[in-house]
């Protein structure tokens, strides 16, 4: 049943659902940078608009909080002409103890198209796209630690767009890896596209030892995991890993492992730093860095809207 | 002679308690075996069941089930269960405490084994919960749980996060002989945890559960059994390092027996797939490497039992995202299939492999076993070891029908049950065919 095949993928090969880069081929991931590419210049057009998916629902069912992931959903939805539905999920069916599925029987009742989900369990959108109708499509916005496939695939577009091609990279992905969804839809898709070096850089504590299965160098010396690297990964430390059994203190992560304009001196000269947002200034990254012009930050936001735009359109064109 | 007269006839006769592997009859009067080989002069059954092709075996026994009462009747019925347990060839169920309410008193034992007795079905051997509750605070009354026929007390999966109440409680058991049955589970180490740690459950994002949740609480079990002398059976050993654990104890004389789930031995993390929430387990499927020490270990002894760890879940409960899924999968009915598949694999002797099933286990469990001896209780089972199958929901007997087993080939089917000399069960499907 499920075992058998690539979920994602309907009988010609064609992306059906979005759950995960993992396991798709590198020619998928690249058409979808490739159709990104001509989304990019629309929102500095006059009219923002075309009719890719006139006539289709998306619902944005959000199990768990994202304000900013689920708007730029919504924004390259409605620039794809879609009708949009916005569900906060939390506060309304769950809490009356109506089961995962009933929610989505419920709203595949009200012709639902696309269902663009968040949920706090890994695998979570697997779950609903296997119980739901062969025209139903599924696009996941973050499950648990397990995958966020639109944010891996804005940053490679990301990287693609300031270095060029993949083939001759060095990625250090730096802070809480095992607890991030975001590092690991990064890590397959970066090695899927060809990255030659990826690194793992953070305390034992949130980058472990097996991490190197996933085909990591795994890195608990900071200068180390920087060292000549061409892009520069931060991600964001929860509030609750803060301090805790995991870490001691955000001001301790900030000493041993927050990126400061001279620990970046390591890398290379034009190497670029990324984050998916909300940045914690002062704990992962300094200000001057974040601010500073090897920063591309909010270019990562502004792809974020073409990329998802992109998604969007392909998986509603694959066959039944 | 008196009763009714019963005679099995040509079957391949596999004892393993004796090491017998020969074709024959085996006959039958009233409760009791009264020739293996061939028949006496002058015997004249009533009733004759064909075993020509098929196998003779002892009825199996399994060391961990649960039969959904009291507490989960809506996920098995007693009998529906032990009614599955009978076409699985289990014709004795040594059932776990974790009940709704917890077997913790006597009166809910006696009501049990009276519910059991009525049904007229696989045998039932309670284990008492060694803790109130299995909070693993206050000690559960044990000499009162045992008078009330429980075989042993047992945490179930539950692990005690307080070493003293641990320490005070195999104290106390041993004090009169009791066998203590635990998990190696330690509780810190364990909490949260939904799959095995390793790169599978790192990949799905998975929260894990360490080999060091198992050695650290082997090792503490270990240090407890030198300080008290208590015996202990630890329930389904998960990893290789475990394995090795137990055999250095065994090798140094603890008290100690052990066994190890169907699913364990014949899977790995890599069969959760999808988040296939069948196979959403307790212990969790560990690694290869695991899986080949686990069969290893049972075929050398270090692991004395195979059991099925038969655990009825809803379908609502199943159809979850992993992790909120109820942990477990039925079981009964696919104990003989995977003991059959490993005696397949371990280049073991059937008679010695199967001993895993039969009287090695029931030995871990302090009870005599079946034989096919001449004088002891017809209790046996005929089996079609060439029968293909797969433990689709159609398929299975057990109100019950989650597998992670359910996409592998099985061999192996029950196709007469006897118990006390009656024929309890009986494939009339493949009755009728023949």
């Amino acid at each position: 049943m499920t075992r058998a095949h690539n979920p994602q993928l309907n009988a010609h090969g064609e992306l059906r659902h979005l759950l995960t880069p993992e396991g798709l081929p590198r020619d998928v991931l690249l058409h979808i940078l490739d159709t990104a590419q001509g989304f990019v210049s629309f929102g500095s057009r006059e009219v923002k608009k075309v009719p890719l998916l006139r006539g289709k629902s998306v619902f944005n069912l959000f199990f768990e909080n994202s304000t900013r992931t689920r708007t730029t959903f919504e924004i390259a939805a409605q620039r794809l002409s879609a009708d949009v539905f916005n569900l906060d999920i939390q506060r309304s069916s769950t809490s009356k103890g109506e089961s995962l599925l009933d929610t989505i029987a419920n709203l595949e009742a009200m012709d639902a198209d696309i269902f663009v989900v968040r949920h706090a369990d890994s695998g979570a959108p697997f779950l609903i796209a296997q119980h739901t109708p062969p025209h139903v499509h599924v696009v996941n916005a973050g499950d648990g630690r397990h995958a966020h496939p639109t944010q891996g695939l804005l940053d490679m577009y990301t990287i693609r767009h300031f270095k060029g091609d993949f083939s001759n990279l060095t990625v250090a992905i730096v802070g809480d890896i095992v607890h991030s969804r975001v590092a690991r839809s990064a890590i397959h898709a970066l090695t899927t596209l060809g990255v030659p070096e990826v690194r793992a850089v953070g305390p034992k504590t949130l980058v472990p030892g097996d991490l190197r299965d996933m085909g990591v160098r795994v890195c608990h010396d900071m200068a180390e995991g920087l060292r000549d690297a061409d892009v520069v990964m931060m991600l964001r430390l929860q509030n609750e890993r803060m301090s805790g059994a995991l870490l001691p203190s955000a001001h301790e992560f900030n000493m041993t492992y927050g990126l400061t304009a001279e620990r970046l001196a390591l890398a290379k000269p034009d190497a670029i730093v990324m984050h998916p947002g909300p940045i914690n200034r002062g704990v992962e990254i300094d200000s001057a860095v974040a601010d500073g012009p090897r920063s591309v930050i909010l270019d990562q936001v502004r792809f974020g809207i073409a990329v998802r735009m992109a998604v969007l359109s392909i998986i509603a064109s694959a066959e039944h | 002679m008196n009763g009714n007269q019963l005679l099995i006839r040509s079957g391949r006769l596999i004892d393993p308690l004796h090491g017998l592997d020969t074709t024959g009859d085996v006959a039958i009067v009233g409760e009791r075996i009264v020739a293996v080989g061939r028949a006496p002069a002058g015997f004249a059954p009533d009733h004759i069941l064909d075993a020509s092709g098929l196998l003779v075996l002892p009825g199996l026994i399994d060391l961990c089930a649960r039969l959904g009462e009291p507490g989960y009747e809506h996920e098995g019925m007693l009998d529906t269960e032990l009614h599955a347990a009978l076409v699985g060839g289990v014709t004795r169920v040594v059932c776990s405490p974790d009940t709704d309410p917890v077997l913790d008193e006597p009166s809910l034992v006696e009501m049990l084994r009276w519910r059991a007795r009525r049904i007229k079905s696989a045998r039932v051997y309670p284990l008492g919960a060694l803790t109130k509750g299995l909070q693993g605070e206050r000690l559960s009354e044990m000499a009162e749980l045992t008078r009330a026929s429980c075989i042993g007390l047992s945490q179930a999966d539950t692990p005690i996060a307080d070493t003293k109440v641990l320490y005070s409680a195999m104290q106390y058991a041993s004090t009169f002989g009791y066998k203590v049955w635990l998990r190696a589970k330690d509780a810190a180490l364990s909490r949260g945890g939904i799959a095995a740690s390793g790169a599978y459950a790192q990949r799905l994002g998975l929260a894990g559960v360490p080999v060091i949740a198992e050695t650290v609480a082997l090792h503490t079990v270990f240090e407890l059994m030198r300080a008290t002398g208590c015996a202990v059976h630890i329930s389904k050993l998960s990893s290789s390092q475990g394995v090795e654990l137990v055999r250095q104890a065994k090798a140094e004389g603890l008290p100690l027996t052990c066994d190890v789930s169907i699913n364990n031995l014949l899977l790995t993390d890599l069969d959760i797939g999808y988040f296939d929430s069948r196979a959403r387990l307790d212990p969790p499927l560990r690694q290869g490497r695991d899986r080949d020490a686990l069969r290893a270990a049972l075929a050398d002894g270090t692991i004395d039992a195979l059991c099925s760890d038969h655990t009825p879940v809803s379908s609502d409960d199943k159809t979850q995202t992993f992790a909120d899924a109820a942990p477990g999968a039925t079981g009964l009915e696919l104990l003989l299939p995977a003991a059959l598949q490993f005696a397949a694999s371990s280049g073991l002797p059937l008679a010695h492999a199967l001993g895993c099933v039969g009287h090695r286990a029931a030995r871990a469990a302090g009870l005599p076993p079946a034989s096919l001896a001449v004088g002891e209780p017809a209790e046996l089972i005929v089996v079609d070891a060439q029968a293909r199958w797969r433990a689709t929901p159609e398929a299975l007997h057990s109100q019950s029908r989650h597998t992670p087993l359910a996409e592998h080939d099985l061999q192996g089917r029950v196709r007469h049950t006897v118990i006390d000399g009656r024929v309890v069960w009986s494939d009339s499907a493949a009755t009728a065919a023949a």
